[in-house]
């Protein structure tokens, strides 16, 4: 069979850095980063959009990496946990898992991680979610929790993960601002 | 670690903890034991560069994969891996007949063969293993060798395990344990009698089994994986390479989650003799199907239990029997039944208990050690029949419980002395004085809470509140005679510690707690814990927090010697004693302030180091009755379960849960507060979701979606109310491990809290929404 029907030309950006890639059209975007750009941040938990760890921004927007074709991100701007500290400060999300110790074992953090900012976003800009009541903003525990309901953590660091997001929410946003 | 740097393939394995200084050492940091010091890992984890098994990478790796059985029973007529190897980028197909040592293996039994070859005992069972240039090539090869079966009625029912015809040559009885305590024909004035289900709960961690094996130029092999026992782990998988244990190596990775053992010894086999064959670095990621398939799960256990109790609520008598269902092969099973046994009445006093404990094999999955295995199905049971006691006596189920709870020097069913502090009475108070949280009835807001959610949510009218208690227990160490003993190294130079032993921190904090350790008895702030493998003495398995004792133990003594030759030629100069002298932040002083130093100037450029051991009191085998002194530390938990009840649906919401342990010391307060909050939660899940079904022996639906756990949704509000520090004299610091007991007693809160609201029995876990479903008048 003719290789080119199997494979595309994709461009991403991946942390900033530009990739031109010749892939399989069948790769997922997780396989891509972690076998192909060598980014292990985003884990493969069950490779089946059930346990959110391999969650990554494409866009800005939160998505299980696993669910999505690399040759349907052509030209997307995509962040990974690897992508979140500028090399110098960590993102705010981050710093607030460190200080409230928000896993055990470490593997759904990443994604958690990209998961909180990504939903911290999805607040600041209003989107409701299944829980949200009225118009005013969502903000609050309530909110975090059903939030972050899509990333599982076997180790239940739940309480610790649902303070951490709460704490990281006002200078999230500000992180937003300041990337463009 | 990845990229073409790993060529020779020695990745970094932080698993003791990472190599990496602490964030930064000044003054403001926690230090010591009994302070909230922070994991050292917690930057790599938070960054995701902490590297687990999948993802390593050595150069010219090749992938494998398992071909696993799609029956649970099964004759093996043929296998032809001709089709397999006839692909292109395979590069070797391994059967039973390419096992070069042992072809059984297993963690107490070896009655587990590495391959099916003749007979298929349970569904998923590796039959063979392949290894090509490509994952999906591997898959794809695995698919195409070709097993002609024989396709026999599986013995999925434990009951008729006893009637059926061997499934095993060692036959379907893996232990019976018949226990004798008190006069059998003691009759109670009132007797209740249950019958209880728990189902198989699954480990279930968000990283599935994974692992990279590399040979060694000596014709030895190095396998990277999340071994939650590396000696064991080693020593299982070269006698089965027929190597000597010395010429294969088990490095460490991080442990992706670890609530049972760790890792799938099948395929750490698959992987080492692939490399061994090929000669090349082979890796394996196994998919969630695979990881349900091939781990080990909770033994689901059928309970029918008699308690006889006198007019007044006190317990005159337990009868039991309780019916593990081992699965294929006997891997844990006779420990988890000795629990099951010991601890069948629970934290109460029983004059007279006689309780039958059987493990048995059939076609299921395999059974094996979960944490709380044993305790936590006794635990649901024992505490059903003290509901169902306190409603036929029409007394409080607190009152009842606390009329019969057990203390310091009462005797256990089998005859063992309870020595350790056992403030039972002390905890379930605690949790009965903390207040109850309000209902979220008439508040708009508070209007999803109810279960099923605002939308999911019939009638909110049909929604019930339940209270419940339960008490429970769990042992820490290893039990009936294992030689529980850990090694541990502590050096120190300049201004920094390391420590070197092979307690695997599965991200429960050991290498949190040695660094604590050594700070608090060297008064270093910068205490480095090293990569775990096997080149280093054992330390046993990372189970039932036994390594804060054992391992803790052990860096408690080096860390201790270390300082002694620290500290005798300065006093030896000053003509003091030893214990005349402090360090703290760096420091040495006398007590007189005459002496004043620096640990970095003490030392003059010197290195010292020390190695010891720690070794608790011996136990001793359960005997032919079930009696002995088969445990050596014991922790207790109160908690009570407040849970909504959609009483037209059967959804529960469980709203909050209230803990008082019995801790002996509170070593680091944030980590403890985490280990409780995390068990808790797994509990929750045992009670209300977990259970991995089977329908005639084949594995359902296995996955997160068939297998559901809890998200932060699911998990209630955790409430301490009470951490009792009675110092256990005869553990490591007094301290009690923490992370087993909230499994245990959890799952039985909730139960009884369901109970409360409904009126339903809830004898069966996780509880099903028909059981908690009250008919409408």
């Amino acid at each position: 069979m003719d290789s080119r029907l199997l494979t595309s030309a994709v461009t991403l950006r991946v942390n900033g850095t530009v990739h031109r890639l010749t892939l399989d059209n069948r790769s997922t975007l997780l396989d891509t980063l972690r076998e192909d750009l060598d980014l292990t941040g985003a884990k493969k938990g069950c490779d089946h959009g059930q346990c959110g760890s391999c969650t990554v921004l494409v866009d800005g927007r939160r998505v299980n990496c696993c669910l999505l074709l690399t040759v349907a991100c052509d030209g997307s701007e995509i962040t990974t946990v690897e992508g979140l500290s500028d090399g110098w400060s960590l993102h705010p999300v981050q710093e607030a898992f460190l200080a409230r110790d928000a896993f055990q074992c470490g593997y759904c953090t990443p994604g958690q991680v990209c998961s909180a900012v990504g939903a911290l976003r999805e607040m600041a800009e209003g989107r409701p979610s299944a829980v949200t009541v009225g118009t005013e903003p969502p903000s609050g525990a309530a909110e975090i929790r059903e939030r972050m309901s899509g990333n599982l953590c076997r180790c239940a660091a739940y309480p610790n993960i649902v303070r951490a997001v709460g704490d990281a929410a006002e200078r999230a946003a500000e992180w937003w601002e300041r990337t463009p | 670690m990845t990229g073409p740097d790993a060529a020779t393939a020695t990745p970094t394995a932080p698993a003791g903890g990472s190599t990496r200084p602490p964030q930064s050492a000044d003054d403001q940091d926690p230090r010591g034991l009994g302070a909230s010091v922070a994991p050292a890992d917690a930057l790599a984890k938070a960054q995701g560069t902490y590297p687990y098994a999948a993802d390593l990478w050595a150069e010219g790796l090749l992938w494998a994969a398992l071909l696993r059985s799609p029956h649970p029973h099964a004759r093996i007529t043929r296998i032809d891996t001709a089709p397999a190897l006839a692909l292109p980028g395979v590069a070797c197909v391994v059967t039973a007949e390419d096992v070069p040592g042992e072809a059984l293996h297993g963690r107490r039994v070896h009655d587990r063969p590495v391959f099916a070859s003749e007979l298929v005992r349970h569904h998923g069972e590796p039959i063979a293993a392949v290894a090509a240039d490509h994952p999906d090539t591997a898959r794809l090869a695995a698919a195409a060798i070709v097993v002609e079966y024989e396709v026999l009625e599986p013995v999925t029912d434990p009951e008729q395990a006893f009637s059926a015809p061997p499934l095993h040559p060692d036959g379907n009885l893996v232990r019976h344990i018949p226990l004798h305590f008190g006069d059998p024909d003691v009759v109670g004035d009132v007797v209740v009698e249950g019958l209880y289900r728990v189902g198989r709960q699954d480990p279930a961690p968000i990283g599935a089994e994974a692992g990279l094996a590399v040979p060694r130029p000596d014709g030895g092999v190095e396998l990277y994986v999340a071994s939650t026992d590396p000696h064991a782990d080693r020593d299982l998988v070269a006698a089965c390479f027929g190597l000597a244990k010395e010429r294969v190596k088990v490095v460490v990775t991080g442990v992706p989650g670890a609530m049972g053992d760790r890792e799938d010894a099948g395929m750490q086999i698959s992987l080492g003799l692939l490399a061994l064959r090929t000669g090349r670095p082979v890796k394996l990621v196994a998919t969630r199907e695979e990881a349900f398939l091939g781990h080990a799960h909770r033994h689901p256990t059928l309970l029918r239990y008699r308690h006889h109790a006198d007019t007044e609520g006190r317990l005159v008598k337990v009868e039991a029997q309780i019916l593990l269902d081992a699965g294929a092969y006997a891997d844990t099973s006779s420990d988890a039944l000795a629990a099951a046994v010991a601890f069948a009445a629970g934290p109460y006093v029983v004059p007279h208990a006689f309780v039958e404990g059987w493990a048995v094999r059939t076609n299921n999955p395999p059974s094996g050690h979960v944490r709380g295995e044993g305790a936590m199905q006794v635990c649901a049971a024992y505490e059903g029949q003290m509901d169902k006691l306190a409603a036929k006596l029409g007394m409080d189920p607190l009152d009842l419980r606390m009329r019969n709870v057990m203390a310091t020097g009462d005797l256990m069913p089998t005859s063992q002395t309870v020595t350790c502090p056992a403030p039972v009475g002390e905890l379930l108070r605690a949790v009965r004085e903390e207040p109850l949280p309000p209902l979220p009835v008439g508040d708009d807001e508070q209007d999803w809470l109810l279960p099923g959610g605002p939308d999911g949510a019939g009638d909110p009218a049909a929604v019930r509140r339940g209270v419940g208690y339960a008490l429970g227990m769990v042992h820490m160490l290893g039990i009936e005679g294992a030689d529980e003993v850990s090694t541990a190294t502590v050096r120190i130079s300049e201004d920094s510690a390391t420590v070197i032993c092979a307690a695997v921190d599965t991200g429960q904090g050991f290498a949190t707690l040695a660094r604590q350790i050594v700070q608090e008895v060297l008064g270093v702030a910068e205490v480095h814990v090293a990569p775990v493998d096997t080149d280093l003495p054992p330390a046993g398995a990372s189970a039932r927090g036994r390594h804060t004792w054992v391992s803790g133990g052990a860096v408690e003594r080096a860390a201790r010697m270390v300082r002694t030759q620290l500290l005798q030629p300065l006093a030896a100069k000053f003509g003091m004693s030893v214990e005349l002298l402090t360090i703290a932040d760096g420091k040495i002083t006398s007590y007189d302030g005459v002496l004043s130093t620096t640990v970095a100037e003490a030392l003059g450029g010197k290195e010292l180091w020390a190695t010891a051991q720690c070794r608790p009191h011996p136990t001793e085998p359960l005997d032919e009755f079930g009696q002995g002194d088969a445990f050596v530390g014991l922790a207790f938990a109160a908690m009570r379960a407040v849970v909504d009840v959609d009483v037209e649906l059967g959804t529960v919401r469980v709203v909050e849960v209230t803990v008082a342990q019995d801790v002996g010391r509170v070593l680091n307060p944030n980590q403890l507060a985490a280990r409780i909050e995390a068990g808790v939660a797994q509990g929750v899940g045992m009670a209300l979701m977990e259970d991995l079904r089977t329908a005639r022996g084949v594995v359902q639906r296995p996955g997160f979606t068939g297998y559901p756990l809890p998200t932060a949704l699911d998990t209630p509000e955790v409430r301490i109310a009470k951490l009792i520090e009675d110092r256990d004299v005869v553990a490591t610091f007094g301290a009690k491990a923490a992370g087993a007991v909230p499994v245990v007693v959890a799952p039985a809160a909730v139960a009884s809290a369901v109970r409360a609201a409904t009126g339903r029995p809830i004898n069966r876990l996780p509880i099903r929404p028909q059981n908690a479903i009250v008919a409408q008048g």
